[in-house]
């Protein structure tokens, strides 16, 4: 396991060369990306990792990809997505323009299930899907529309769950050992690189999703970003986190609603 | 031995997976109604988010049992339960921390992945329990705790359900103790905290 001082080594050239700040992430899964790297990329220690990150920008793309976590999947917890479709969605069509913003979206899954919705809902002509990630390797992947043959089985499953009504198969072509999703799903998706460390507000949305991203932050920079999205949401606005996430904690907390007991969806009520 | 020279942990963290519910609910059950000791379950099991095992638990023990969420602080006393889909850390001494990383050993939760950074935090503080599985899970955790100075059990893979995942730390030499099921649940009450 790496040292609590080689980390902080690290961290700090990350700021000082790149402009990259992970000092507020959660160090107990910082430290595990990190030493799990030095395997991945068999580093014989970490002082080659270290000169590596220090004097090889294509490599801190690379680095960045594997530090960041970009595990997610379709339709992840389906009966979050049941309420999205019943409860949210309905609130939100009585708008002449829908923005919703996906936080850290990853490999976009989740932009795919969410365009899958507004399809269904009838309100995908009048929407737009911010999709954001630190990673831009990861961005690119979300232009493509293109994610294993493998998970479709399970991605169908979730579909069904939560509430869809269609052959899930419908919505992409196969090809080999990957699907292709179709090209109107992504005609409403906006997707650009965005920080949450150091970027500021870009526009006022009426639902944000921001899943599993907080877990990897500390108290001090979730509170940071709590503010941001309060201040990026507008008045009676959706928020939705992780399954484990909260803002009950947070200084925000008296502003929001929860919208049930088991969904983590607060609605903006001040 | 006199029960005053057996040392007690502060951390007691137990790993299960295939034929492992039976033992830990035994385990529970025979729990004081009150120690200072934390314990952290580590359990594979579908993902599909319910609060059975919970209940299962909280009907068994006068403890509280909670199912660990984002920054959750340790609290003295309590069980605590790695949730379904994440890995489960400690940030430091009085905080969890949660990770939705890639599967470790085909498991999220994964028993590696806690017993590692509870051995990093806690050192020896830490007593590591590995039961019934049929999946090479835990046994670098066992190492790990091993290393760091703590107390590990594994399960009699005799007596378990599935002996195959007590055998692996067995086989990597990282043991300090192997009990039977019904050891298991009477001796474990000897390595918590008393108030």
């Amino acid at each position: 396991m790496l040292r609590d001082e080689e980390l902080d080594l690290l961290l700090q050239t990350l700021i000082e060369t790149y402009g990259y700040d992970f000092s507020n992430y959660a160090r107990s899964s910082l430290k595990r990306r990190v030493s799990r790297l030095l395997i991945v990329d068999r580093f014989p220690s970490f002082a080659e990792l270290f000169y590596r990150v220090k004097t090889d920008a294509d490599y801190l793309t690379h680095f960045i990809q594997e530090i960041t976590v970009n595990v997610t999947e379709m339709f992840r917890d389906p009966h979050v997505y049941k309420t999205l479709r019943e409860q949210v969605l309905p609130l939100l069509a009585t708008h002449p323009l829908i923005r919703i913003w996906h936080a850290g979206c990853a490999t976009g899954e989740e932009v795919y299930s969410m365009a899958i919705l507004l399809l269904e809902a009838g309100v995908l002509h009048k929407s737009l899907m911010y999709a954001t990630d630190i990673n831009p390797a990861v961005i690119e992947n979300i232009k493509k529309g293109v994610f294993p043959l493998s998970a479709m089985k399970q991605y169908s499953e979730n579909y069904i769950a939560s509430g869809g009504k269609k052959d899930f198969s419908s919505y992409y072509t196969a090809a080999y050992d990957s699907v292709r999703f179709n090209a109107d799903l992504k005609t409403k998706m906006i997707l650009a690189t965005h920080n949450l460390v150091s970027d500021r507000s870009f526009n006022e949305f009426g639902l944000i999703l921001c899943r599993n991203v907080l877990i990897y932050f500390d108290k001090e920079l979730q509170e940071k970003v709590f503010t941001l999205f309060d201040a990026s949401l507008e008045k009676r606005g959706f928020l939705v986190l992780g399954a484990k996430e909260n803002i009950r904690f947070s200084t925000i907390a008296s502003k929001f609603t929860p919208l049930n007991k088991v969904d983590k969806i607060w609605r903006k009520v001040k | 031995m006199e029960e005053s020279k057996i040392k007690s942990y502060k951390v007691i963290a137990i790993g299960g997976s295939a034929g492992s519910l039976d033992i830990v609910l035994k385990i529970v059950a025979a729990l004081p109604a009150a120690t200072t000791s934390v314990l952290v379950l580590i359990l594979h099991r579908k993902t599909t988010a319910d609060s059975v095992l919970q209940y299962l638990l909280s009907s068994r023990t006068s403890l509280s049992v909670k199912e660990v969420e984002d920054k959750e602080p340790i609290q003295a006393g309590t069980i605590y339960i790695a949730p379904p889909d994440y890995h489960l850390l400690v940030e430091d001494k009085h905080t969890f921390a949660l990770d939705s990383s890639e599967k470790v050993q085909y498991s999220r939760p994964s028993i590696d992945v806690s017993f590692e950074s509870i051995a990093a935090c806690f050192g020896t503080d830490a007593l590591g329990i590995l039961l019934s599985g049929a999946n090479a899970d835990g046994a670098e955790g066992m190492a790990a705790i091993k290393a760091g100075g703590g107390y590990t059990i594994a399960q009699d893979p005799a007596s378990a359900d599935v002996g195959y995942m007590p055998q692996q730390a067995i086989n990597l030499g990282v043991v300090d103790e192997v009990l039977d099921v019904i050891n298991l649940e009477s001796k474990v009450i000897q390595y918590l905290k008393k108030i």
